[in-house]
């Protein structure tokens, strides 16, 4: 075999590096300093390389796309129809993601939450640190925390995987695919968590958490919710309104309201910084909703149907999403230590979503 | 994270999903596909815990790489012949990249099983993270390589140009039209599975060979991730398998897929292996020789042919058939020379033939010379301007510019093969009669006397002479923006010779060449001069010869025996 091996080494030929000289600026001519990609205005003075992996990738018949789109639906809609929301832009190609993310951010910034994650989990099971929860507490995270890993899954594969096939261009979308692996990697954070806390409680049942979100009372509205958000069909009405009214009413609510205040004062010092970690996400992909309907509340000719038609969705998904809120008031009374109070709880949310909504420049209904 | 416990850890993110009382998922994507017999089968374990580090690693080789070769001024020994074909390349592949991650949301709408939408919802992100990282590549080309015209207007030259159009129906069929047929059959099934081991294997070989290291570094990286893809399309597929009424529906995608990835990959790789190469040893495989290994035995005979124990009927006919088209008609040097008599619209520089080259393709290719080589002869000859003479698209090189298929949109270049047709009210041209049927038949609400309502349709300006029909080919060149910044210089040249001025081309060499388009024209003729047209066209040929000089052709080819 030795012997086949060396021959096969010796009667292969190999390529022969050769010296081209063909590095930059080793000539002068037309173009030799044309070293910017010359198809698109950046936003800011200098181009950035999120701009660059990111911009016209995905073509427009508005802009370069010479033979328009070549396959259509069997309804004749092709490429990224602009009517796929109802929301209208003098220039979908304006927006830009804050954050900048693309292949190199996403992988660095989740690799780091996990790290993050883990070393935290791992931290706690050397000290021993779960033998010193309150065991009221126990069965808050058996259930709730639990039962929350649902509603980020369903939003993560219902709303913003199909959103990010939608939208006119490839800024949103991939700000959008972003958000996605946010809720899909949070949502699995919590549930392997619940699996760690298995190994660690001997009566700790890693399964409770589908029955409370199935059938807990306290959580039937938010379930009801997040399977009504999945069912939306404009892809700019489901990520405006599960950013902008369901994440402050409810997601913050339960994540930075309750578990985040309640978990120390039981002795948990590792559940909030796994739902910590989902908390800083949202913060992101907050930032970027922001200035994406900021574009549109702003629009030179659209601007007031944009408003018109966002307040309508306020008006329309507000009351269900502080209906779900209300009904998760029993869980702020279940564990043994009660050191905040529902509605302070509830008022604070509140006073972020109306902050929020005030930044776009559109006004919170009544009843919330 | 050990086996066992991402087992375990697969096991446990199962439990995310449920069955919705209230309401269900917006169903956006239609299918004509059912699934409501289909076990649910389980793709490879996908865990994001696991997954994020492990992509965070190979991007961090990546980026190594890429340091590595600036500070090692990997330009000093890259061929520009290769880089020049880089320009096309990666113009192209962001988008069928992106589009994958697009087409996601299709797959998960059609199919019910959340095992399988995990997996593809990880494929989603791994396609952002390949088409970005491809448009970086890109980026570093153009900051470090002697040209960097054409990698500068990289993306609008892909949206406006022949060749580019040709590689974006390849990300289109992703994304429009039945879900399944798109995101799974043409996705997966076909394009990943078998036509990315000559995208990404095969030419990122070629690439090292030429002494550009970093396409292998980076393509190996995204390759390495479908693996994952590929185990996604087939547990979809295995499901459809479950429910008869989608065997003829199966049957149909499989043939459209495997043709149309065949047509259009074939074309783009073949040429860039054979032609932007100057690797010219003896003993290196051919594409010819590539795909006979990655396509024929690894895709065909090692994963294709074992379904057929599931019912799937295989298109055996025309996987024999693409074959025949690249080993004895010649598909890949018809496509080459074509794309090099449009060097004039083109957004990168095609090198001429040497007579290395000719040596090298008469060894891999026995007969080529006879075929090709004088038309190469000719090229090399009208490489420069002059007075005498226009680009070689205008001269008597005896070449006919041949009509384009409707369908794959690569032109009718086996000319026997030619179908031509009245579709949709209008006169169409087809490579072949499997695209022929693709347009007829495949892409219609009905199939075989059976409802296919979710089918997608073909669209678009799909010939692209049409737009710029008798245009002078000045103003063409002007108004898709491929013009160098001194404003006249040109960036497409049918040659590498930059140090004189005098050896490029100029608007200036251009005007006075009006191009028609063939589809317009031939619309415009009676039906007896079209009949007679198409006739004398499938006498045409090898290396695009009209009629009368391709008869004499055969004719001493038959005398030499």
């Amino acid at each position: 075999m030795v012997t086949t091996v060396q021959e096969k080494k010796e009667g292969a030929s190999a390529p022969r590096p050769q010296f081209t000289n063909a590095e930059a600026g080793a000539l002068e001519f037309p173009s030799s300093t044309s070293r910017e990609y010359n198809y698109y205005k950046p936003a800011r003075l200098r181009r950035t390389v999120y701009e660059d992996v990111t911009v016209e990738v995905q073509p427009d018949p508005e802009h370069y796309l010479s033979q328009g789109w070549l396959y259509a639906f069997a309804d004749g809609q092709a490429g990224y129809p602009q009517e796929w929301t109802v929301l209208r832009s003098s220039n979908w190609h304006a927006f830009r993601d804050p954050n900048e993310e693309w292949e190199r951010t996403i992988y660095v910034h989740s690799a780091r939450v996990v790290h993050q994650i883990g070393q935290s989990i791992e931290n706690a099971r050397l000290n021993k640190a779960f033998a010193r929860w309150d065991p009221s507490w126990v069965r808050q995270v058996e259930g709730h925390v639990g039962a929350w890993a649902h509603a980020e899954h369903g939003l993560g594969m219902h709303v913003f995987v199909p959103a990010q096939r939608d939208a006119p261009t490839n800024m949103h979308n991939n700000a959008i695919s972003v958000n996605s692996m946010h809720k899909l990697r949070f949502a699995q954070d919590l549930i392997l968590y619940n699996l760690a806390l298995s190994e660690e409680f001997d009566d700790f049942d890693g399964a409770r958490h589908r029955q409370v979100w199935m059938q807990d009372p306290a959580w039937q509205g938010v379930r009801e919710l997040v399977e009504r958000l999945t069912a939306i069909r404009d892809w700019a009405e489901a990520v405006f309104v599960t950013n902008f009214v369901f994440e402050p009413l409810v997601g913050v609510l339960f994540r930075s309201r309750f578990v985040m205040q309640v978990a120390a004062p039981h002795g948990d010092f590792t559940t909030p910084t796994v739902v910590g970690a989902g908390e800083a996400d949202y913060a992101r992909d907050l930032r970027c909703s922001r200035d994406m309907f900021a574009l549109l509340v702003n629009d030179a000719a659209h601007a007031e149907h944009n408003r018109q038609t966002l307040q309508e969705w306020l008006g329309r998904w507000t009351p269900p999403a502080v209906e779900a809120a209300r009904r998760l008031q029993p869980l702020w009374s279940q564990p043994n230590q009660r050191l905040v109070r529902f509605e302070d709880s509830f008022g604070e949310a509140d006073t972020q979503y109306r902050s929020q909504i005030r930044e776009l420049g559109l006004d919170a209904p009544e009843e919330a | 994270m050990s086996r066992q416990s991402l087992s375990k850890a697969h096991e446990k993110i199962k439990e995310l999903s449920w069955e919705p009382t209230f309401a269900t998922p917006a169903r956006k994507y239609a299918t004509d596909y059912t699934f409501e017999h289909a076990p649910k089968k389980d793709p490879l374990k996908q865990v994001l815990r696991s997954y994020f580090p492990m992509e965070e690693e190979k991007d961090q080789r990546v980026f190594g790489a890429m340091d590595g070769a600036i500070r090692g001024n990997m330009f000093r020994q890259v061929q520009e012949r290769w880089m020049e074909w880089q320009k096309l390349f990666l113009s192209i592949i962001p988008f069928p990249e992106i589009s994958a991650a697009r087409a996601m949301p299709l797959a998960i709408s059609a199919v019910p099983n959340p095992e399988i939408h995990n997996g593809l919802a990880v494929q989603m992100i791994d396609e952002v993270r390949h088409s970005t990282i491809q448009q970086n590549l890109k980026r570093l080309y153009m900051n470090h390589y002697i040209d960097p015209a054409g990698f500068d207007g990289s993306l609008r030259y892909f949206h406006s140009d022949y060749c580019g159009t040709i590689g974006r129906q390849f990300g289109e069929g992703f994304i429009t039209g039945d879900a399944i047929t798109a995101a799974n059959i043409y996705l997966t099934i076909v394009a990943e599975t078998a036509f990315t081991n000559t995208l990404f294997v095969a030419m990122p070989a070629e690439a090292a060979a030429n002494g550009d290291y970093l396409l292998p570094t980076v393509f190996h990286s995204v390759q390495s991730d479908e693996s994952r893809h590929i185990s996604n399309g087939y547990s979809i597929l295995l499901m459809a398998l479950a429910d008869e009424a989608n065997r003829p529906l199966l049957e149909r995608d499989l043939r459209y897929a495997w043709w149309n990835n065949h047509r259009v990959v074939d074309a783009a790789i073949g040429t860039f292996i054979e032609y932007g190469t100057k690797d010219r040893r003896k003993d290196r495989e051919s594409y010819a020789e590539m795909w006979r290994r990655w396509i024929y035995d690894d895709y065909y005979r090692s994963y294709l042919m074992p379904l057929e124990k599931y019912g799937l009927v295989i298109p055996h006919d025309l996987v024999e058939e693409a074959w025949n088209q690249i080993w004895n008609k010649g598909y890949v040097h018809e496509v080459a020379q074509f794309f090099a008599t449009g060097w004039e619209v083109n957004y990168w520089r095609i090198d001429p033939m040497t007579d290395e080259d000719f040596e090298w393709f008469e060894h891999k290719y026995p007969g080529w010379y006879n075929k090709y080589g004088k038309w190469w002869e000719n090229y090399n000859r009208l490489r420069y301007p002059g007075s005498d003479h226009g680009p070689i698209a205008f001269e008597d090189v005896d070449y006919q510019y041949p009509h384009r298929c409707w369908t794959c949109m690569v032109p009718c270049l086996v000319r026997e093969d030619m179908v031509m047709d009245e579709v949709d009210g209008q006169v169409r041209t087809y490579c072949s009669e499997p695209c022929w049927w693709t347009d007829k038949h495949a892409f219609r609400p009905e199939y075989q006397g059976r409802p296919t309502p979710s089918m997608g349709r073909l669209t678009g300006k799909r010939e692209w002479e049409t737009l710029y029909h008798n245009w002078d080919l000045a103003d063409i060149c002007q108004d898709m923006g491929i013009v160098r910044d001194d404003g006249r210089t040109l960036i497409p040249q049918p040659h590498l010779d930059l140090e004189d001025p005098k050896k490029l081309w100029t608007l200036d060499d251009f005007r006075g060449h009006p191009f028609p388009s063939p589809n317009v024209t031939l619309n415009a003729m009676t039906p007896e001069e079209r009949q007679a047209f198409a006739d004398d066209y499938r006498k045409g040929g090898p290396a695009g010869r009209p009629k009368d000089s391709a008869e004499e052709f055969r004719r001493r080819v038959e005398k030499v025996g």
